[in-house]
């Protein structure tokens, strides 16, 4: 074992200085950004955790068209607990959680006796139910309008710290926290006997009920746990912007979510992260730029068209395959992923 | 043979399957020994593979009865049913392809794994998870596939990948094992070897029922035949019975044939 652990110590070291240094980065980003650019990064990182929430869902094979929807009931139930109920908004953002949780565990009594393509088209009916409801009750929802003046996140006043969440740079650092903890959520589940299951239903759903997967329950699981995180999402999203309407969170914007996990790649936990921040950088700053960010959905769909002919295992699959290209051209064995012992 | 003497471990009464009009399943009754090797039998379209799917829960019975230790499962989820230990295999290599060998086994340790989710999340299920990485191991080796652990289940040859589903359906504890053309595509030795496992899994406790073509494999290997032909019994005994029943004879060859015994056994 002490032997055998030395190289599992080496690596795990290695990704632990990984870790800090990127968390180090993510701590200097704003200061390097423009005060636009720092709203822009603010977005990124809840667009972070609205994309890898989803990448669970998409574990157990099924693909929804509903997950902004979703995070908007996570927005609409935060923004009203917070506005006519009084709730303090930390809280309203987690109940936010609970209530997309709730929707989802609600939904999957019709949504699961479909699979595939009826379960992505059940998915997207079933949010336009939703946002229809938004848009028909004026009382309490707003209506097409939505609500606006949402109550924004409480600063902290002690002592000697005084935190104002309505400058970006500290909603960031919020954010931040919020999305990191919840990845780390995340990523444990998948990690787990939770995780191969999604996995064993995606690849071969009759024979992980055959010994004795309940395959209704874990996709259901899947379903809620994916909400939930969603659901925050959309209740940072609510006190950071202040507004939320019906159209926010129409298919369009769902849209965006599908090419961001698809160019990015679900095979990784951090494919679709990749996708989202490298497909944001191009529209924010390339695009901007040019003075060519009206023509994102053009672009978007050029993007994903390029990526499923030539990177059709997402951006995730481009770094194993530099470094193949690398070793061979230092000949060196592909296949040999370590240094000679 | 007094199956009358003790109560069946399986049995079916007046089982029924319609998908519209089609009858698959016509008023269809068995019962399986507690212990014993079961073959059921029959031409192509008898309605073996449905009358599978109805006992293993994949289809409710549109009419009839399915008990298990005279608990009445018809129509039960299939999950619920393994939870019960009746467990069944598939046709062909249906597995997890994309997994090791050893997660594939690990997969069917599900029942013997329950953990909280607040457990999985902070890792408290290690022990568990361990446990469970062991039995599924044990399980490999009683398949000799102990070896292979740690290979990507689309590197093993047919044969392999064959035992490689028993030893998943193995590894959730079944009291009753429903194997699904166990021997279908395999070559004498593979055939051979599989029916020396089959009889060690039967000698571990566990009662085996199987739906075969290889009409050889299942003379030598059941202890007991049930026939179906058009969705029905036609007849049940021991295999030397069956063999030489000129009912089955003409269900296999035709009323036609004259001397076509030799063939059909």
């Amino acid at each position: 074992m002490p032997a055998a652990g030395t190289g599992g110590l080496i690596r795990r070291a290695a990704w632990r200085l990984r870790l800090v240094l990127l968390f180090a980065a993510l701590a200097a980003l704003p200061y390097l950004l423009s005060y636009s650019q720092q709203e822009i990064a603010v977005l990124l990182v809840i667009n972070v955790l609205l994309v890898s929430s989803y990448r669970l869902l998409t574990l157990t094979g099924e693909w929804s068209l509903g997950h902004v929807v979703i995070m908007g009931v996570g927005a609409y139930t935060s923004a009203l607990l917070a506005k006519q109920a009084g709730v303090p908004v930390p809280l309203s953002m987690l109940l936010g959680g609970a209530m997309a949780a709730g929707t989802a565990a609600l939904l999957s009594f019709p949504l699961f006796r479909m699979k595939g393509f009826y379960f992505l088209i059940g998915s997207f009916a079933a949010g336009e139910i939703i946002r229809l409801i938004w848009k028909r009750f004026t009382d309490p929802f707003g209506g097409p309008k939505g609500l606006k003046r949402i109550d924004p996140f409480p600063d902290i006043e002690t002592g000697f710290l005084s935190i104002d969440f309505y400058e970006p740079v500290n909603y960031y650092f919020l954010a931040l926290a919020v999305v990191s903890v919840s990845l780390f959520v995340l990523y444990r589940i998948e990690r787990s006997r939770i995780g191969l299951t999604f996995h064993a239903i995606h690849w071969q759903d009759r024979l992980a009920e055959s010994v004795g997967v309940d395959t209704f329950r874990y996709r259901t699981l899947a379903f809620v746990i994916a909400s939930f995180f969603a659901g925050i999402a959309g209740g940072l999203y609510a006190h950071y912007v202040g507004a939320v309407n019906p159209t926010r969170f129409s298919v369009d914007q769902m849209v965006y979510v599908l090419v961001w996990a698809i160019v990015g790649g679900t095979a990784t936990f951090h494919g679709p992260v990749l996708g989202v921040v490298v497909l944001t950088v191009i529209n924010e700053i390339v695009l901007r730029a040019l003075g060519l960010d009206t023509a994102r959905p053009l672009i978007y769909g050029l993007i994903l068209i390029l990526a499923v002919l030539y990177l059709p295992n997402g951006l995730e699959s481009l770094g194993p395959r530099l470094r193949a290209l690398w070793q061979r051209r230092r000949g060196e064995p592909a296949a040999a992923g370590r240094e000679p012992a | 043979m007094n199956a009358q003497d003790e109560r069946p471990i399986l049995e079916a009464r007046g089982l029924t399957r319609r998908f519209g009009g089609l009858v698959a399943v016509d008023n269809f009754s068995f019962s399986v020994r507690e212990g014993a090797i079961h073959g059921l039998i029959g031409p192509n379209g008898a309605g073996k593979t449905t009358t599978f799917n109805v006992i293993s829960g994949f289809y409710a019975p549109s009419a009839g009865r399915v008990f298990f230790r005279g608990i009445d499962i018809s129509g039960r989820k299939t999950s619920a049913l393994a939870a019960m230990g009746l467990v069944r295999t598939f046709q062909g290599s249906t597995l997890f392809q994309e997994f090791s060998v050893l997660d594939n086994v690990r997969v069917g340790r599900h029942l013997g794994t329950r953990a909280g989710f607040l457990s999985r999340l902070l890792g408290t299920d290690r022990p568990l998870e361990q446990a469970a990485g062991e039995e599924a191991r044990e399980a490999l080796a009683f398949f000799g596939l102990e070896e292979l652990a740690d290979e990507p289940v689309s590197n093993l040859p047919h044969g392999h990948q064959r035992m490689l589903g028993m030893a998943v359906a193995l590894a959730a504890e079944p009291q009753v094992l429903l194997l699904d053309e166990p021997f279908t595509g395999m070559n004498p030795e593979e055939t051979r070897r599989m029916m020396t496992l089959v009889r060690r899994i039967r000698d571990r406790g566990v009662t085996v029922m199987l739906v075969e073509h290889d009409m050889q494999a299942v003379m030598n290997l059941c202890d007991i035949i049930t026939v179906m032909n058009f969705g029905a019994l036609l007849v049940e005994g021991e295999p030397e019975a069956v063999r030489n029943d000129p009912a089955v004879i003409e269900a296999y060859l035709g009323s036609a044939a004259p001397d076509g015994s030799g063939h059909a056994a």
